[in-house]
């Protein structure tokens, strides 16, 4: 890891993407303790990382959860709600509703060693919620599971977020990410190198391609105010934006300069077309 | 709190896995063997007419052979029943779950490693309980201080158990298991060495066999359950191969005690400072 630094507000869900092997688990394990960084410090929710106490409003599903496979879904939850101090009273009320929120009622006496991979994520997915933490990490919660279950991880996830938890979401699927999240930050090599938020500019960045007649290079540079990277080639006016809102602005402006506009056709960039044109070409790894 | 949690799944995995019910059954094969054993003993020395002190000293001999039996038992079971619980959690990754709960990483290991520790207790008070009541309703003879004996032959499983631990926060199932046994492998040829040297008065032998036993003390807690659980007379017969020519000093059982309290120490601080 790098000098990787960041904020996550509460109450929002957070992405934490980045390529294979870009450092996203082995943050995710320093910020819960389970990795310890050569240097430096990490903090959750106000308290060092390894601190014992903070970890009861921690939940955390790993990627590729595993756990003893010889007991039940029931009695894993019941396991793992005790581990977290939680009393038997409560238990009782809060198993069933987790089973339930999970859709494995039907399955709750049946061992994890016959559960598919789908069913144990959705009951990895369910230990790490049983205490109702304040901030919850997911580690590729999707992975293994079928559109039903992609659909009903997305729908536990925003329920969270209305309970007012906290959500660090670590995934490749970017679809996922682009519904489900507020915000999301790349890392490349252990270092952030790129952030977006989806909530307050869901379309991201536009590019446009225009065709033009009569654009001096003062209009071009006047565009500056909009975009970094406006070029004409021919009648060809190339640019990208930060947000579709500056897109009447930048009209007007190619207008009112006495700028003839035949043709404007601005394209969202996908948060998959962020990705790849941040972190570059594949190179192996 | 948190260690009682996970000393209660540590049984309850052990009884769901069947790894409990596995020992019980072949503990209760061994009594039942060993109990048919004592009962034609006793019978062929009476058919023989085989002298009143003889055949007391042939039963006492099997007596210890039933012990001894029960000690490589014990010594396996602890081994192999333990060997994989934390390097196997570690390598993948269930430790994960647990570790990221409101517990300490000391109360993980603890918890562990007190649940292995009560099955053991079970194990060997049942099997020195069972190989005792055989000899006395059956034969008639009951070790002395069986329960001093019965101490010290846990005391050895706890030993190696913790042996165990110490090595499963740093080296994979495999080397573990090697590391152990090989240990333990040690021990129980120094043990011999050195009663083979006090028999033949050979001091380098003995001194072999001392040496053997700091490094792994393990075997030389059963060789003095043995020379504990033994009559004066029988030890100074020297009629069976447990008669502890050579018996290790109560030193030697503190040193055990003190080389498992640093064995814990290893345990709890590499399973604290390692990543998982």
């Amino acid at each position: 890891m790098g000098n990787l630094s960041l904020t996550v507000r509460r109450g929002e869900v957070f992405g934490f993407l980045g390529p294979n092997g870009a450092g996203k688990s082995t943050s995710i394990k320093m910020l819960l303790g389970l990795v310890k960084p050569s240097s430096g410090q990490a903090f959750v929710l106000g308290a060092p990382s390894d601190n014992v106490e903070v970890r009861r409003k921690i939940g955390f599903l790993p990627e590729d959860f595993r756990f003893y496979t010889w007991l039940t879904a029931f009695e894993l939850l019941k396991f793992h709600g005790r581990l977290c101090g939680m009393s038997a009273a409560r238990l009782r009320e809060r198993v069933p509703e987790l089973l339930e929120l999970v859709g494995l009622t039907p399955h709750r006496e049946k061992r994890l060693r016959d559960f598919s991979k789908g069913m144990l994520q959705r009951i990895g997915l369910a230990q790490a919620l049983i205490h109702e933490p304040e901030l919850v990490f997911l580690d590729e919660p999707t992975s293994g599971l079928d559109p039903m279950g992609r659909r009903l991880v997305r729908d536990i996830i925003r329920a969270e977020r209305e309970r007012g938890a906290t959500v660090f979401l670590n995934s490749h699927i970017l679809s996922e990410i682009e519904i489900t999240c507020d915000r999301v930050v790349f890392i490349k090599e252990g270092q952030v190198v790129g952030s977006r938020d989806l909530r307050a500019n869901p379309d991201g960045e536009v590019r446009v391609v225009a065709r033009v007649h009569n654009v001096s290079a003062e209009t071009i540079a006047g565009l500056s105010q909009w975009s970094a990277s406006a070029a004409l080639d021919g009648e060809i006016l190339t640019l990208t934006t930060g947000s579709t809102s500056s897109l009447p602005h930048i009209l007007r402006h190619l207008v009112a300069s006495g700028g003839d506009v035949f043709e404007f056709r601005p394209q969202t960039v996908s948060l998959e077309d962020q990705f790849l044109k941040i972190m570059g070409e594949d190179r192996g790894l | 709190m948190g260690a009682w949690i996970m000393a209660g799944v540590t049984f309850q995995e052990a009884a769901r896995r069947k790894i409990l019910w596995t020992a019980v059954a072949a503990g209760a094969g061994f009594l039942a063997l060993f109990g048919t054993g004592m009962h034609f003993q006793v019978k062929d020395l009476a058919s023989h007419n085989v002298p009143p002190l003889i055949g007391h000293q042939v039963q006492v001999a099997m007596l210890q052979v039933g012990f001894y039996a029960v000690d490589l038992l014990a010594v396996v079971m602890t081994i192999l029943t333990s060997v994989d619980t934390l390097s196997g959690e570690i390598s993948s990754g269930t430790i994960q779950a647990i570790a990221t709960k409101p517990i300490s990483r000391w109360e993980v290991l603890m918890g562990k490693w007190m649940g292995f520790a009560g099955m053991i207790a079970i194990y060997v008070s049942a099997m020195f309980g069972g190989v005792s009541a055989i000899g006395y309703f059956i034969a008639g003879v009951r070790p002395h201080n069986a329960e001093r004996g019965t101490l010290l032959v846990f005391l050895e499983c706890l030993l190696l158990l913790t042996v165990t631990f110490a090595c499963g926060t740093r080296f994979s199932t495999l080397a573990n298991g090697v590391i152990v046994l090989g240990l333990h492998g040690l021990a129980f040829i120094g043990g011999w060495i050195e009663q083979i040297g006090a028999m033949t008065t050979s001091p380098h032998l003995v001194t072999l066999g001392i040496v053997s036993s700091l490094i792994m003390p393990s075997e030389s807690m059963w060789r003095r359950a043995s020379f504990e659980m033994q009559s004066s007379l029988t030890r100074s017969i020297q009629f069976s191969p447990f008669s502890n020519a050579s018996a290790p000093s109560p030193v030697m059982v503190g040193y055990a005690a003190l080389y498992l309290l640093i064995a814990l120490a290893v345990a709890l601080y590499n399973f604290q400072e390692r990543d998982l």
